[in-house]
């Protein structure tokens, strides 16, 4: 049996989950999920300023802090938090190794980047086009700023099978970072599709972190303890492909058969496939137990053949967008929103500003639900003790967005009374940077893997 | 036969997929699941999203979890960072499917 640990759901996560998960509990593998796509540009912008930067540096603080118990008890980690700048990250765990004193093996795994090539790949008649909608890359091609394809699990065992201690990449699969341990530890092959659907799912089970151990839990969530001090979920594996989810004994949190189910259906599509770069692994076949306190046994994953394609991720320039908001009071607070809202779209109307959409919302009264909430009614609206008219203008025009900007704070001085809520100052224009998911050719990319020091 | 809100049979999680939200529904008791079934049909799901899914609601079984998958389309804005909306990423649908009056016989 091999634990394997997530000690990061998301880059922005809890920076001391990793740290607990290494220290609260036997451990053999740390995974750390870094990947946002939203932070792709800023990675790049920060490479092009500095040509040691562009990765999550989180990712080499938390080494800092952890290294000498990842040595002392060979304890591996997984992360993709290469960023757009791989080398650099292993170079930056290095140095952190030699200024600690420890001699450690460091491996890349590369090849997901496929910006320089789309050119070519479009020449050669790879469309890439738009998953969802069908459109061909050229209609945004030249608003592109990144292109990655999600690798799967078999170069990161590769890289652990050649005696790296760190794996660092960037797009690979969420899941094939627990299922890669499992692959290199059990040597799993590549067609045993049955065992290669249970680690994926384990991966799914465990990505998002404290998702699957009693965080955003909906099931009996008042009576779930101590979440502040919330243990980050541990795969217990099997060479049969079983395993069970738990969590360091000591930690918050709760792990059930409800907590477990909860994550399991978290973003999936249809659930007989569950498409991952090494398998595609069938939900419906699941079967679920509790096997003790914070231990839930997972059995009878059932998988089928990988398909023919990585999924890409292109990232692409997409306009601009900003927030503004304004908090109205009791009484009347929802009647004095919507009159607010009324007054600035017609300033915006004789501004004649042109905007791709412009969506207000009602915060305190159904924003998040919609007409699943209901308008308030005349019972209701009454007793609402203050509304948020929230609103949002998106165009390719950046200037149009500029001048909306300045169009909110006055509304405290020139509209409906009474306002409150603008200490923030005024909206910021955002850069959108939307993404364009597409398929690619297996045979069209090509994974590498580099350890450093050298084997030789 | 009662009506019921469905968040006393059921609990749930919600997710993005660019402009698809996806909704997990989780009966909370095995001999509710039946009761899902019947109830919870894509074409009530998409009727209680009424101006939020844009576009078609597929509908997944899970009996082994006892649990539904909705896939709603359209429904989020444009999704991911092109959404202007307070949850872009369908976040709180679960609940809001959770709102849903059901009859509750077995």
């Amino acid at each position: 049996m091999i634990r394997i640990a997530n000690g990061q759901g998301f880059w922005g996560d809890s920076l001391e989950a990793p740290v607990e998960q290494v220290r609260r509990g036997p451990l053999d593998y740390l995974t750390l999920d870094y990947l946002a796509e939203v932070t792709m540009s800023i990675l790049q912008k920060q490479k092009s300023r500095d040509p040691k930067a562009g990765y999550a540096r989180d990712f080499v603080d938390m080494i800092a802090r952890v290294l000498p118990d990842l040595v002392e008890r060979r304890i591996c980690v997984v992360a993709n938090a290469g960023g757009v700048n791989p080398a650099a990250c292993r170079e930056a765990v290095l140095e952190v190794a030699k200024r600690l004193g420890f001699d450690v093996k460091v491996a890349t795994v590369t090849g997901d980047d496929i910006m320089d090539r789309l050119d070519d790949l479009l020449a050669r008649g790879v469309e890439l086009k738009n998953m969802d909608t069908g459109e061909p890359l050229s209609a945004i091609r030249d608003q592109v700023e990144s292109a990655n394809a999600y690798l799967g699990a078999f170069p990161v065992a590769k890289a652990l099978g050649r005696g790296a201690q760190i794996v660092i990449t960037w797009r690979v699969a969420d899941a094939a970072l627990a299922l890669a341990p499992m692959i290199h530890e059990f040597g799993w092959q590549a067609d045993q599709w049955d065992k290669l659907a249970a680690g994926a799912v384990a991966g799914h089970s465990v990505e998002c972190g404290a998702q699957c151990t009693g965080g955003n839990c909906q099931a009996d969530w008042e009576t779930i303890p101590d979440l502040a001090g919330v243990g980050y979920p541990i795969v217990e594996a099997e060479p049969d492909g079983s395993f069970a989810i738990t969590k360091h004994t000591g930690t918050g949190g709760r792990v059930t058969v409800a907590s477990v189910k909860e994550q399991l259906l978290y973003e999936i599509g249809d659930p007989r496939e569950y498409i991952t770069p090494d398998c595609v692994a069938d939900f419906t076949t699941i079967q679920l137990e509790q096997a003790g306190p914070d231990r839930v046994r997972f059995t009878g994953i059932r998988g089928r053949p990988a398909t023919q394609f990585y999924k890409v991720s292109i990232s692409y320039a997409a306009g601009f967008k900003a927030m503004g908001s304004l908090v109205y009071a009791w009484p009347d607070a929802y009647k004095k929103a919507r009159a607010a809202e009324r007054i600035l779209r017609q300033r915006l109307e004789r501004l004649g500003l042109r905007f791709d959409a412009i969506r207000t919302e009602f915060l305190g009264a159904n924003a998040c639900h919609g007409i699943a909430a209901a308008e308030p009614s005349a019972a209701t609206e009454p007793l609402l003790a203050e509304v948020v008219l929230r609103v949002g203008v998106r165009s390719e025009n950046r200037a149009a967005v500029e001048r909306f900007t300045r169009e909110i704070a006055p509304l405290a001085l020139n509209g409906p009374p009474v306002v409150s809520g603008l200490g923030a100052g005024r909206p910021r224009v955002e850069e959108i940077v939307a993404f364009w998911p597409a398929l690619i050719p297996k045979g069209e990319v090509t994974p590498e893997v580099t350890v450093w020091p050298s084997e030789n | 036969m009662a009506k019921r809100k469905l968040i006393e049979l059921a609990h749930a999680r919600s997710g993005d997929k660019g402009d698809v939200a996806n909704v997990g529904v989780i009966a909370r008791k095995p001999e509710y699941y039946p009761i899902l079934v019947r109830e919870v049909t894509a074409e009530r799901v998409k009727e209680h999203f009424a101006g939020v899914c844009l576009g078609k609601v597929e509908r997944f079984e899970l009996p082994n979890l006892g649990a539904l998958n909705f896939l709603l389309h359209q429904s989020l804005d444009g999704g991911g960072t092109l959404a202007l909306k307070a949850d872009p990423q369908g976040k709180t649908y679960s609940t809001a499917l959770l709102r849903m009056e059901i009859d509750d016989s077995l």
